[in-house]
């Protein structure tokens, strides 16, 4: 079997099963945040007159409208932090970052678990060899009242990544570099799992970013399978008993498609306004002027991230006329950055501080734009309008792209501006 | 199912949740956010769409985010279905969920903006009325035939549960 199958085959109380095949399982964890979480199942389950099936395997974490900035959100935060309580639910981690990446943080991921997230960009958990999926706040619901939830078992593509990233490369680009070769939809219904050295490579962080981005895919899973790294990060995560085991895709399993690529020729990816799928080599938008530099979101505002920021920002500014904002993914983040020096190259160069939060990547906190406003951003997702007025323009980038494009005040090649690493 | 007509409204590709559900509106009551629904790509959408009518969608339709306000705003604003080449897996789920039918359809390129359209979710067959013809959809799965029939994941499961509790 695939890595999907055993993980869902264990869900579904299963020796094994099939693609295509409609299974019930299980719900190990159940994490929600403040958007699509209590403000909306609240009213469900009260209408079924239910409760939490589990609350010790329900995590809610604040993060969409942190902190708020009017009264619409400060009701939707005081609404979260009651159910919460009332709701018997111990798992609340308020303010303190961006779900999928507390989650993780935290320790509530572990390989084998079937988890489901109230978001799109929970198959952030397949980093960690967890079969995570995003759903919506009616199945959520649905999930809250019984603890199962359907599905279809799905087919596996395998993208193989060979090679080693060079200097200035990153998670991001692999993956935008995905998106523009394969498209958004061709992991739709699917389990995308990243395999081959250039992913065993990399550390959990960026990880997350491949897992992160199988959403942009269209994957509804995006698998690594679990290794030393996955577990090394868990036992500094206090995540409790982990194994790889047999957490991996026998040699031997049906597999759909496979797309390989070189991790060794990859250049910098830039993927244009409006959509993921437009990434190029970062030559094709070089020199396009920008208003705005935004690292933040799940996706890019991690410790890792922060570093490769930190090594274009070292000793230089940011170009006048230009903003540089930045938006840890997590408290945690932002005390390892404040430590180990990273926020002070970032503030340095000019770089403003923002809460952890969704904030503008999802068009809700500070550092939305105007119209015509050109931003590069080390987040997700570049959808018309998402980050603001509909005529403002999203460049998407890696960090290291996004700090070399706020301090050139341009699109850029990051590779001429390294130093030496953070840290 | 509705065996009443509506409009198409013909979109392309890749029509995404941030555009369904602007995130700028989504603190907002539904009725106030659907105001906003396809307004970055259709800015006469919302205002003149009209009960009954139809959202016709190309390949991937409803990509992006997990949000389902996508599909309440379509239901608030009186869409009766989309049909589309392909559906985002979490929109679809979503759609459903809420009562929506949402038809995969590989022929929906001859539908014209304007059409009107007779839907059959139950049998997976959309009529253009407007062009004469009549187009076959993908059959929905029996178990999610079963939760539309009821209106939905919740009134499907307050039914189960009351069977449950009797």
């Amino acid at each position: 079997m695939t890595l999907a199958e055993k993980l869902v085959a264990r869900a579904a109380g299963r020796d094994s099963v099939r693609p295509g095949e409609i299974v019930t399982c299980k719900v190990d964890l159940a994490m929600m945040h403040d958007s699509g979480g209590p403000r909306r199942v609240k009213p469900m389950l009260e209408r079924l007159g239910v409760g939490v099936w589990d609350p010790a395997k329900v995590v809610v974490i604040s993060d969409h409208y942190v902190p708020a900035v009017d009264a619409e959100s400060a009701a939707i935060l005081d609404l979260t932090r009651k159910w919460v309580q009332d709701a018997g639910i111990d798992a609340f981690h308020d303010m303190q970052g961006i779900c999928h990446v507390v989650l993780p943080e935290r320790g509530h991921l572990r390989p084998g678990l079937f988890v489901v997230g109230g978001d799109s960009h929970s198959t952030t958990g397949g980093a960690f060899g967890a079969f995570m999926i995003g759903i919506g706040s009616t199945e959520m619901a649905g999930v809250l009242a019984t603890g199962e939830i359907w599905i279809r078992v799905p087919p596996t593509i395998r993208l193989g990544w060979l090679g080693r990233l060079g200097p200035g490369l990153s998670a991001k680009d692999m993956v935008l570099k995905m998106c523009g070769a394969l498209g958004m939809s061709v992991g739709n219904y699917k389990a995308l799992e990243y395999a081959g050295p250039a992913v065993a490579a990399l550390d959990m962080t960026e990880r997350m970013v491949l897992a992160n981005m199988a959403a942009e895919l269209g994957g509804k899973v995006g698998l690594i399978a679990p290794d030393e790294t996955t577990l090394a990060y868990l036992r500094d995560a206090g995540a409790g008993p982990a194994e790889a085991g047999d957490w991996q895709t026998d040699p031997e399993a049906e597999i759909e498609a496979t797309h390989d690529f070189d991790a060794g020729t990859l250049e910098p990816q830039v993927a244009a306004p409006h959509s993921p799928e437009n990434a190029a080599d970062v030559d094709a938008h070089a020199g396009v002027a920008i208003d705005q530099a935004y690292i933040g979101a799940c996706t890019g505002a991690k410790l890792s991230d922060l570093h490769m920021a930190a090594t274009v920002l070292r000793g230089r500014r940011v170009a006048p006329g230009v903003r540089l904002l930045v938006a840890p993914a997590s408290t945690r983040t932002t005390q390892q950055a404040a430590a180990d020096g990273t926020l002070a190259v970032l503030t340095e160069a000019g770089g403003i501080l923002l809460p952890s939060g969704c904030g503008a990547c999802a068009g809700l906190g500070a550092g939305v734009l105007a119209e015509g406003e050109v931003c590069i951003s080390s987040t997700a997702r570049n959808f018309q309008g998402r980050m603001g007025h509909a005529g403002s323009q999203v460049y998407l980038g890696s960090p290291y792209t996004v700090a070399a494009a706020a301090v050139a005040g341009r699109i850029t090649d990051p590779r001429g501006m390294l130093t030496e690493q953070a840290a | 199912m509705s065996t009443e007509t509506g409009r198409a409204w013909v979109y392309g590709d890749n029509v995404d949740t941030d555009v369904l559900a602007p995130g700028a509106y989504m603190k907002l009551p539904v009725e106030e956010l659907a105001k906003h629904c396809l307004e970055a790509i259709d800015p006469g959408f919302a205002g003149a769409v009209r009960p009954g009518d139809v959202v016709v969608g190309g390949e991937n339709f409803g990509m992006g985010s997990s949000r389902e306000q996508a599909a309440l705003a379509l239901i608030e604003l009186g869409v009766a279905a989309v049909v589309a080449k392909s559906f985002a897996r979490i929109f679809y789920r979503n759609a459903m969920n809420l009562g929506l039918p949402v038809l995969v359809c590989a022929e929906i390129d001859g539908i014209a903006r304007g059409d009107e359209l007779r839907i059959d979710a139950q049998r997976g067959r959309v009529e253009n009325l407007s062009q004469g013809s009549v187009l076959q959809c993908e059959p929905i799965p029996d178990h999610l035939l079963a939760m539309i029939a009821d209106g939905g994941l919740l009134p499907h499961l307050e039914k189960k549960l009351a069977g449950g509790r009797a």
